[in-house]
């Protein structure tokens, strides 16, 4: 991982969301240039997965920190961004009542619960978006590292935390929808999202969110505080004796992290068109770790690549063979851990030049 | 002396029903007046005349008709018995005979009537279902026969549900003296459930005396309810703690002792529930009891096979890198899931509960059903062969060693690759004789084992990691604190609190209840 690459891949990112953009909008539908409108959705999904490779990619490849319960941070951006959708739709539900949204009148709710108000403005939601999974992520972050819980038992009670969240979005008291999640928006930011454009719009927005992540996360870990994360990654109780403070260096990554995920979950909801509680599902966040382990563990421009080689290719299975969907990620799980323990990413490395800074095996217990 | 006293109620019952069914109870049957017909159906069943269960039956089922000339006829699908002696009847002509009419005044009296009839039933059962039916309506018609019925009652339990039956009526007399009064109190409050408590609370217009007594014989009812109910929930915490420590028991093999992240445990469950319903198909009906006995030692070995043909092909490879045989295995898991899906279909199986699993005993409040009891014992018993087998066998002995001093073992001749699959097969296994279990209580689909691996690392963790011991307490512990917090919160809201509680548990002490001293600097 360099400058030029980084720089190539924002390159390749951006610049493919804006072709793909021309040549949906730009082209007739029969030509065959033409990018369906689907596809447009499809890709925009794929970069907000990257987003969410990216965060934990973050954590896992430069702090060693292993988190089975990332997906969450992205479904709360995600609901938190739903839920702004869903004070959009005002007066055009099905029960159009100008203020509850239609579950909330489903269920026979009075008054709009304290926590949907200020839902409706764009610029609280999006504060929100950024806030909700970062102060969990901060709380979590530090009751856990500071009480040096880590490795394994930290991935066991990360997954702890997104199977409590999942339990309890399915849950209708909650105002969240339970099972069904909030879903029939109709616009955002006064743009319709059925139309084209503002699918397209969406996906260059996703393209740009997910450069930005990737030159923040650069710029992070080639930071002397990343290369301090890289020391805790590989030696921490060494770094604490040199007089570190390993926890407060995993906070702040944690919640960077964590920030980064709820971001993508923001961009992910508007382009599927539905945000439900098994987002929060512990498969979810384990799938988003295999795409880091697939591309290659800290090297970042390998989540990238694995997050969207992995959904493309759950895309294509799940339609071609649904059967052999589950044994061949199930089958990738393994073979990735087993014979490609530096990703995709690790292994064109070492054909083309000298071995690079990928994390060591962790030590022994 | 009981005969005596019988033969005065009787005749007391007698004076104070109207006038047609003083001598000959099937009179009033005939009578086109729905009042005398309602008295003589109370009468004839007061008579104790043999016949009066035949047709006062009858009379239920519209086949019961009078006859011109004052004989009361049965209809029968071949022909006419008569009422009073139940000998046939030849040469009715149905045209002559008018049926015996009821309206719902008349219907109240037979069911009433065929209640206290099966007062002298011959069976014990019987009475005592009957008495019990009195207490629930506590009508005081019913106190006349319920007399009688006691008067020659020998059994003594049905004798204490014909009192509280007794009591119960008495209650609902406008009639009853105060002494009686209380005394009925005293009887249903010695009953004390919820029925006794809302008979209790139905009293009203009292003096003061008898309102007094049953609102302190509310109170205690309320409070022995508490006692059960706090019982009952101790029982389901047991319960839910023998599931979870089945379900961890191997897990505190694979993760505890050899620190392997099994993340394919819950599906070693699982294989362990498919072995039980193979069985059940394969094993002819009549030996379906032994369904269960027959698929333990099956499903561990089934179990214990595919764990250690993984630990050969792949968990080896990765000792001392927990992470990624963290994702390895759940890969793996993937796998097996989606084969059983293709094996099996996606759908839930059914699985029997052999006879002897089935039902449940009442003992005080307290309701305890036999799966629930058996389940826990077998997972007691389980746990308790898996010490053993770990203190006391050679093979037990080496792995001990292996875990402890990998190296020092090794110097002394033990196999250690070996013995490591070894100790992973016999973890897989208990991990499948725990699907054996679950298969008896919960659905037996490919996501069985999903629903039990995040809970299994929660009791594994919560105990400490590597202590059989404290795996046993955390188990039981987190299934009575569940069960505790489920009345408060529901049961979803109750587990969730209990998921953040481990997860502030885990700040706290993130070596578990019960932590192995060691000196060691890193996890």
């Amino acid at each position: 991982m360099n400058r030029v690459s980084v720089a190539l891949c924002v390159l390749i990112v951006v610049g493919g969301a804006f072709l793909l953009a021309a040549l949906n909008l730009g082209t007739a539908p029969g030509s065959p240039f033409h990018v369906p409108p689907y596809v447009v959705s499809l890709v925009g999904k794929y970069l907000c997965y990257a987003i969410l490779a990216l965060a934990v990619d973050l954590v896992w490849g430069f702090a060693g920190i292993l988190s089975l319960g990332h997906a969450a941070f992205f479904a709360l951006g995600g609901y938190a961004m739903g839920m702004y959708l869903m004070r959009q739709i005002g007066t055009r539900g099905v029960y159009a009542n100008p203020v509850l949204p239609d579950f909330m009148v489903f269920l026979n709710w009075k008054a709009l619960p304290w926590y949907w108000h200020g839902f409706d403005n764009p610029m609280f939601a999006s504060l929100m978006v950024v806030l909700v999974p970062g102060v969990l992520a901060l709380l979590f972050g530090w009751l856990a590292f500071r009480s040096r819980v880590s490795g394994v038992y930290l991935s066991i009670i990360t997954q702890a935390l997104t199977y409590a969240l999942l339990l309890a979005f399915f849950r209708n008291d909650m105002g969240f929808g339970g099972n069904n999640g909030l879903t029939d928006f109709k616009e955002m930011f006064s743009f319709p999202l059925q139309a084209e454009a503002t699918r397209d719009g969406l996906l260059i927005a996703s393209a740009i969110a997910l450069a930005v992540s990737l030159l923040a996360a650069y710029g992070i870990v080639t930071s002397r505080f990343g290369k301090v994360l890289i020391a805790v990654r590989d030696a921490e109780s060494r770094t604490r004796f040199i007089g570190y403070r390993p926890e407060q260096y995993k906070l702040w990554v944690w919640v960077v992290s964590a920030i980064m995920a709820g971001i993508g979950g923001a961009l992910y909801v508007p382009q599927v068109g539905i945000i439900n509680p098994s987002e929060f599902s512990p498969a979810n966040s384990i799938e988003a770790v295999i795409w880091v382990a697939v591309g290659g563990r800290g090297t970042l421009i390998g989540a990238v690549l694995g997050a969207v080689l992995v959904s493309a290719g759950k895309t294509w299975l799940t339609g071609a063979l649904p059967e052999v969907w589950l044994f061949a990620l199930g089958a990738l799980f393994i073979f990735v851990t087993l014979f490609l323990p530096t990703g995709i990413l690790g292994v064109l490395r070492r054909r083309t030049r000298a071995p690079v800074s990928v994390p060591a095996p962790e030590p022994a217990e | 002396m009981k005969f005596v006293l019988g033969l005065l109620v009787f005749l007391a019952v007698f004076a104070a029903t109207p006038a047609p069914a003083q001598d000959d109870p099937f009179v009033g049957l005939a009578s086109e007046n729905f009042d005398d017909v309602s008295a003589a159906i109370a009468a004839l069943a007061l008579s104790g005349n043999p016949q009066a269960a035949p047709t006062i039956n009858a009379l239920q089922n519209d086949a019961l008709f009078a006859a011109p000339d004052g004989a009361i006829l049965i209809q029968t699908d071949d022909g006419f018995l008569d009422a009073r002696t139940s000998q046939k009847v030849a040469d009715v002509d149905q045209d002559d005979l008018n049926p015996v009419r009821v309206n719902n005044s008349v219907r109240r009296a037979i069911d009433a009537a065929l209640g206290s009839l099966n007062l002298f039933s011959a069976s014990a059962t019987a009475r005592a279902k009957a008495a019990g039916e009195v207490f629930i309506s506590h009508d005081p018609a019913a106190l006349p026969a319920l007399a009688r019925a006691l008067a020659v009652e020998k059994d003594a339990a049905v004798r204490s549900v014909m009192e509280q039956a007794r009591a119960a009526a008495r209650l609902a007399d406008p009639t009853t003296s105060e002494p009686d009064m209380l005394a009925a109190i005293a009887v249903v409050r010695a009953r004390g459930d919820l029925d006794a408590r809302n008979l209790l609370a139905s009293l009203a217009n009292q003096p003061p005396a008898v309102t007094a007594a049953a609102a302190a014989a509310l109170a205690a009812i309320d409070r022995s309810e508490q006692l059960w109910s706090l019982a009952q929930s101790v029982f389901y915490g047991l319960s839910l703690g023998s599931v979870l420590l089945l379900a961890a028991a191997g897990l505190a093999i694979t993760f505890g002792v050899m620190g392997v992240i099994n993340m394919a445990h819950g599906e070693m469950v699982m294989l362990g529930a498919y072995t039980t319903f193979v069985v059940q198909q394969a094993i002819p009906p009549a030996m379906s009891g032994w369904s269960l006995p027959l698929a333990v030692p099956l499903a561990f070995l089934v179990s214990g096979a595919v764990g250690i043909a993984i630990e050969r092909c792949m968990i080896r490879f990765l000792y001392g890198r927990p992470l990624e045989t963290l994702l390895a295995t759940w890969g793996l898991s993937l796998v097996l899931q989606q084969a059983v899906r293709s094996g099996f279909g996606a759908s839930n199986r059914q699985v029997g509960t052999p006879d002897w699993m089935s039902g449940a005993a009442q003992w005080g409040g307290l309701t305890i059903t036999w799966n629930r009891l058996t389940i826990i014992i077998f997972a007691v018993v389980v746990v308790a062969a898996l010490m053993a087998a770990l203190r006391y066998t050679s093979l037990g002995l080496r792995m001990r060693a292996v875990t402890q001093n990998r190296r020092m073992a090794a110097a002394m001749g033990i196999r250690t690759p070996w013995i490591d699959a070894l100790t992973f097969g016999l973890g897989s296994g208990v991990a499948g004789i725990a699907g054996v279990a679950l298969s008896q209580i919960d659905n037996v689909s490919p996501n069985l084992g999903q629903g039990y691996i995040i809970d299994s690392f929660m009791v594994v963790v919560f105990g400490g990691v590597g202590n059989l011991w404290g795996t046993v307490v955390s188990a039981f512990t987190l299934g009575i604190v569940n069960k505790f917090l489920e009345p408060f919160a529901g049961a979803v809201l109750g587990k969730i609190f209990v998921l953040v509680l481990l997860i502030l548990f885990i700040q706290r002490k993130p070596r578990g209840l019960f932590p192995l001293k060691g000196r060691a600097v890193e996890s």
